[in-house]
């Protein structure tokens, strides 16, 4: 049972689908306690819909998503929430509550489910800018931050209750080199202090690969390999080789489904 | 043939399922109540943006509906030899029927629409995903207080409507057209009922402002998340307010004259 406990989050047989189009087809993930676990793949693959799955904000069809041996599916809504006390998620666009300040907005998560003192949730907050270098500005509103600030305002949020995992939604797309460099480490050196589990969804190969300890490749609705990132980097599936050196074709078809060519070209239809 | 069938079949069940879903969230949002009452400035901070912003235009509204009133009444009752009846018709007219109606209608116009395109754009910048995520449930922190806030506000506004309303009446038949002042309130005095006249129109404002806030509130929490879904439910709550509202309106004076 030694596995187990290394394991915080155990999802086996993951179903999902949406309306007809069917994102998962019976998935198996394990996240390890402590490390960084990336999962990736083209986009339009669902990753964000797994963060969903596992922070219980979607039901699966099937399958069932264990975390500290809890299966999250089946949970009773107030148990839900209790648990998710012990997640942190950090949106794609932040998702800061724009009329409150970033100082306000850390400050959430502690006014509404601790009863500290305001001078105690002060001090918290302070470290949490401290750390991810904003202290300077706590008095602006999230309207006035860059997009790069606002991620990190962000994580000091997912952190401000001091979770035991954090979920990060495609953390460095869009950024400018330098606030991805920002992010890269940031994530790199919390999970180091904190002692977090930190799943990364991403796209961005070459800086996920680099904080990871173990990566997932999704594709077409089923994990198409696992491993840590030199694997992953030397694998000759040729589903991790086309997406690993991000080849335009191979078993993820330049073309979107169609009949062919010829036969259109010479069908006549008229398009209105 | 049995596809079309099927159809019928499906889209009974999706209403059913669509409508149970609705009341379900309404009674989610009643229950939470009782818990941000206990949380006083969630609810002043809403008090002040629906209630308090939409005082300006009711109570500009009000007095020139009111002076309105009394015009016609004035040129309507003398025909009659009845013009010192002017402060009841002006009275009763505000405090039953336009007082509440007409509230409802601008407050689904001005509070209504600000609270679906907050909440539609929250959701579509994943605040309220955000929200749930931090273990912070959107219904009660975000959907209760506003609805509580609007069925406090309602009754207010519309009571300042007939006010002001009243006034206005005052200063166009009396001021201006001359009525005596003393006819004008006694009569008013004597003949406005507390019981029949004043309760029927705060039994009004009270429902309209839970079907109008509600209207906003659910609207925007279930809107589709993009700026199309956000102005089209905007657009939404305006119409369908004002359309619960006049049909109600009518059911409740058929069922308390």
């Amino acid at each position: 049972m030694q596995a187990t406990d290394k394991t915080l989050v155990r999802i086996r047989d993951l179903h999902f689908s949406r309306g007809h189009s069917k994102i998962f087809n019976g998935i198996d993930i394990d996240i390890p306690k402590g490390k960084i676990t990336a999962i990736m793949g083209p986009s339009g693959t669902g990753k964000t819909t797994l963060l969903k799955l596992i922070g219980g904000q979607l039901k699966p069809q099937q399958g069932t998503i264990y975390f500290h041996g809890e299966n999250i599916p089946t949970m009773k809504t107030k148990k839900l929430y209790e648990v998710r006390k012990k997640m942190g998620m950090l949106f794609q666009s932040g998702a800061l509550l724009t009329d409150m300040s970033v100082f306000d907005n850390i400050a959430f998560p502690l006014r509404e489910h601790t009863e500290l003192p305001e001078v105690m949730i002060r001090d918290l907050v302070l470290m949490k800018l401290q750390a991810v270098g904003l202290r300077g500005a706590r008095h602006l509103n999230p309207s006035q931050l860059s997009g790069g600030m606002a991620r990190r305002v962000a994580f000091a949020r997912a952190i401000a209750l001091d979770p035991e995992m954090v979920m990060f939604d495609e953390p460095f797309t869009g950024q400018d080199p330098i606030s991805m460099g920002v992010l890269v480490q940031l994530i790199r050196s919390m999970n180091e202090a904190l002692e977090l589990t930190s799943v990364i969804v991403s796209h961005d190969i070459e800086e996920t690969m680099a904080i990871a300890d173990k990566v997932y490749v999704i594709s077409q609705g089923k994990i198409v390999g696992h491993g840590s990132p030199e694997e992953m980097s030397q694998s000759n599936s040729p589903w991790i080789s086309q997406f690993v050196h991000g080849e335009a074709d191979g078993p993820v078809p330049f073309h979107y489904q169609a009949s062919s060519f010829k036969d259109d070209i010479f069908s006549g239809e008229y398009v209105d | 043939m049995f596809d079309w069938f099927a159809q019928i079949g499906k889209s009974a069940i999706d209403f059913w399922a669509r409508l149970g879903g609705e009341v379900l969230l309404f009674l989610q949002t009643v229950m939470a109540f009782s818990k941000i009452i206990f949380r006083p400035g969630l609810i002043i901070q809403q008090l002040f943006s629906i209630g308090v912003r939409s005082m300006l235009i009711i109570i500009v509204s009000g007095f020139f509906v009111g002076m309105v009133l009394g015009l016609q009444g004035y040129n309507t009752l003398i025909d009659f030899g009845a013009e010192e009846s002017l402060g009841v018709m002006v009275a009763l007219s505000l405090v039953r029927e336009l007082g509440p109606v007409v509230t409802a209608l601008l407050f689904a116009g001005r509070a209504g629409s600000a609270l679906t395109a907050e909440i539609g754009l929250m959701k579509a910048t994943e605040q309220l995903s955000g929200l749930e995520m931090m273990a912070v449930n959107p219904v009660e922190r975000i959907l209760a207080p506003r609805l509580f806030a609007g069925i406090i506000s309602m009754p207010l506004l519309a009571a300042m409507f007939s006010a002001v309303g009243v006034f206005g009446g005052y200063l166009v038949g009396v001021d201006l057209l001359g009525v005596d002042t003393g006819a004008y309130w006694s009569q008013m005095q004597a003949r406005v009922d507390f019981d029949q006249d004043i309760v029927q129109g705060v039994i009004k404002s009270v429902v309209f402002g839970v079907v109008t806030t509600w209207i906003a509130v659910y609207e925007g929490y279930t809107c589709l998340p993009t700026s199309e879904g956000v102005s089209r439910s905007t657009t939404r709550t305006v119409v369908y307010s004002a359309l619960a509202v006049l049909g109600l309106d009518f059911l409740l004076t058929a069922l308390m004259l």
